[in-house]
């Protein structure tokens, strides 16, 4: 019992910092200048920040980065659009890919790919050629990935692997014939 | 009695340690390895045969949102609609609760046209996993008559019940897809059902539909099939 007190209070193991932060070691922390809360995703991207409200509608020729309110219509075929956590869509999306981490209401429609992260909330119709999610979205609507057409012989439909990720695809077509497991396990209607 | 509930404490530290009564979304505990395992299926495996000639299907998944069961059916060329039923059931207590206050009329009504507001004859499949043993006998029962509606005639269902009828609490389990037929099954959390169903009873409740075939599992589960 006291030794486990011990272990409690001992010192937690520390992994060294990152090359970048070496070079600051001899600074306090507290003298460092405070960084704005930009996401990373953010950078490089027209951002709508979170106290902005836009109705309407958006095309874009940039990526777009929206932690704030849009209502209306976004197209931005050839870029991505990340809707970070304290963004609220409602709206249809038309883009290369989107990235989801706050709300949306409206359908996607992307060339590339969607990612659903963990906290996302996205009631709507997805159309994309690739899905990546993250276990605990929110997501109420339908799914359709729309496949490039190479090379795909029709008589015989083999598991191609839909997202990023690809998994437990490979023994689709390895079904057994079915068999009831136990004795209780009969068929009813039979 | 004591030694009953004294097992199944220590039954459900085995199974379900960290992530007991919480609804889902709420616990960031990753679950130990103990409470996730895969296993064959003969349901899934069933579904997947039913399924399996051809492509381009509209399938309706009542399960969590997750990217093994998307990706694979997905893979085959089929629509896969998804119901966040569960994060419906935790965000609005009330219109879930068996004792509910609400008028029925309009628990009914709110509970179809955010869940199963779809044309009759949609879905060539709908995999149900246990969502209907945690309804109310309401919305059950309206559940079961709208799916027969929009399901096609020869559709094929996939369902899942707790066969253990005296437990007082059953695990709700997040069920992944690995293969055509094998479930990867992780607990989620630990929930009263809000009854308890025998074969006869499932029968029963399918009695609209064609056929009712049932499978039961190691970990006390029952997988049934449902044939439009």
């Amino acid at each position: 019992m006291w030794k486990r007190r011990e272990e409690d209070y001992s010192p937690k193991s520390v992994s060294p910092p990152a090359p970048a932060e070496r070079a600051r070691e001899g600074i306090p922390m507290q003298t460092l200048p405070a960084r704005a809360a930009e996401p990373e995703a953010a950078r490089g991207s027209a951002l709508i920040g979170k106290s902005v409200v836009i109705k309407g509608q958006i095309y874009s020729r940039e990526d777009m980065y929206i932690d704030g309110e849009l209502e209306g219509t976004l197209e931005s075929p050839e870029h991505r659009v990340t809707v970070g956590p304290n963004g609220k869509v409602r709206a249809s999306i038309k883009a290369r890919e989107v990235v989801i981490s706050g709300a949306i209401q409206g359908n996607i429609e992307t060339s590339d790919k969607i990612d659903i992260r963990k906290d996302a909330k996205l009631v709507g119709d997805i159309r994309t050629a690739r899905i990546v999610i993250e276990d605990g979205a929110y997501f109420k609507g339908s799914i359709d990935i729309q496949r490039p057409e190479v090379g795909r012989a029709p008589s015989a439909p083999k598991p191609q692997p839909a997202a990023a990720t690809p998994a437990q695809t490979a023994t689709a077509t390895s079904a057994p014939q079915q068999q009831p497991l136990t004795p209780g396990a009969a068929d009813p209607k039979r | 009695m004591v030694m009953d509930r004294i097992k199944r404490l220590l039954r459900r530290d085995e199974t379900a340690p960290a992530a007991a009564n919480v609804f889902p979304g709420e616990s960031h505990e990753k679950p130990s390895a103990a409470a996730v395992w895969e296993r064959h299926s003969h349901g899934l495996a069933e579904f997947s045969g039913a399924l399996e000639p051809r492509t381009g299907l509209n399938l309706l998944d009542f399960g969590e949102l997750l990217q093994a069961n998307v990706t694979y059916l997905t893979s085959f060329g089929h629509k896969l609609y998804s119901v966040a039923l569960w994060r419906d059931m935790a965000a609005n207590p009330s219109l879930y609760s068996e004792d509910s206050e609400e008028q029925n009329e309009a628990r009914l009504k709110l509970f179809l046209n955010s869940n199963l507001n779809y044309p009759n004859d949609h879905f060539d499949g709908v995999l149900l996993w246990d969502a209907l043993e945690f309804l109310p006998s309401l919305l059950m029962k309206a559940a079961v008559e709208r799916l027969h509606r929009v399901m096609k005639p020869g559709g094929c269902m996939l369902a899942v019940f707790h066969a253990e009828e005296k437990a007082s609490e059953v695990p709700v389990y997040s069920y992944r897809i690995a293969s055509a037929d094998t479930l990867q099954l992780e607990i989620k959390f630990l929930r009263r059902p809000a009854r308890h169903f025998n074969n006869r009873a499932i029968e029963k409740m399918f009695q609209q539909f064609h056929s009712v075939k049932f499978f039961l599992t190691r970990d006390n589960l029952r997988e049934v099939i449902v044939r439009r």
